[in-house]
């Protein structure tokens, strides 16, 4: 399937950049005239991926995050989210509820809010390399939200 | 964001607003062990009725204070929980360690200070 509208973005890996990467992805994502339960998922589930980047891919570095979406016709979004960093070692692991590897205040719950808040996920990574996070939502919109 | 702070008798209030997330957690997080620290409640009440949006930094930042406030036997209310910030704390099951009230009820303040005798109930 081709997708209807793209869109690519770059930013660095600043923690004050997370708000901006969100909401510049739900802005793109309004064509698809989606709820506002959809909308505050989206932000979440990027802010969620971002912060990965930023915490753990580039833990003790600085790089770029790449951000690229694209929209289909059948309202599915698809958002990829791309860093450089060190990598994950035990993806399974990774993706278990609670589990962190920074201790502190992460509760260890990025990739179960990403899971639960968007249809799919896909993670890929190489270690050394960087991380690749896929979302896919399938946006039903204010329309069917109204019918149904 | 925004993170204001009141005390009322033995209650320690907290209200945020903004938006919350990784970026905005670790001052916020400052300014409440602060006040805990100098305050000692016997009841920490935190409302999100200001919160615009909230990711899991939200959980860590509750879940953080539910231990240190724990060490001192302080529970812990959360209040005005809008439907997206209750969704991503049932996410994680904060239900579990403290009291969760959507958005438009009003929290309890800490009974106010009794006799000894009354402190069994």
């Amino acid at each position: 399937m081709k997708p209807i509208n793209e869109m690519k973005m770059q930013i660095q890996s600043l923690s004050m950049n997370e708000g901006y990467a969100r909401v510049a992805v739900a802005a793109f994502a309004a064509s698809l005239d989606p709820t506002l339960e959809e909308l505050s998922d989206i932000k979440t589930a990027v802010s969620e991926a971002v912060t990965n980047c930023i915490v753990h891919g580039y833990r003790d570095s600085f790089g770029m995050i790449y951000i690229a979406v694209r929209i289909f016709e059948n309202g599915r979004i698809e958002i990829k989210i791309r860093d450089k960093g060190r990598g994950i070692e035990n993806i399974e692991k990774a993706r278990e509820p609670l589990f962190t590897t920074l201790g502190g205040d992460r509760a260890g719950l990025g990739f179960s809010v990403m899971e639960s808040f968007t249809d799919k996920m896909r993670v890929r990574s190489t270690l050394g390399k960087g991380t690749t996070v896929t979302l896919i939502k399938e946006i039903k919109g204010k329309k069917n939200a109204d019918e149904g | 964001m925004q993170t204001v702070i009141e005390r009322n008798e033995d209650t320690l209030l907290v209200y945020l607003s903004g938006e919350l997330d990784h970026h905005n957690a670790a001052h916020s997080r400052m300014q409440i062990d602060d006040a805990i620290a100098c305050m000692q409640p016997k009841k920490a009440i935190l409302d999100f009725s200001g919160i615009t949006f909230m990711d899991s930094s939200g959980i860590g930042l509750v879940m953080g204070r539910y231990k240190l406030l724990n060490t001192m036997q302080c529970p812990l209310e959360l209040c005005g929980l809008s439907p997206h910030v209750y969704k991503v704390m049932r996410l994680a099951g904060l239900e579990q360690i403290a009291v969760l009230q959507k958005a438009g009820r009003k929290p309890e303040l800490a009974e106010p200070k009794k006799e000894a005798e009354d402190e069994t109930h």
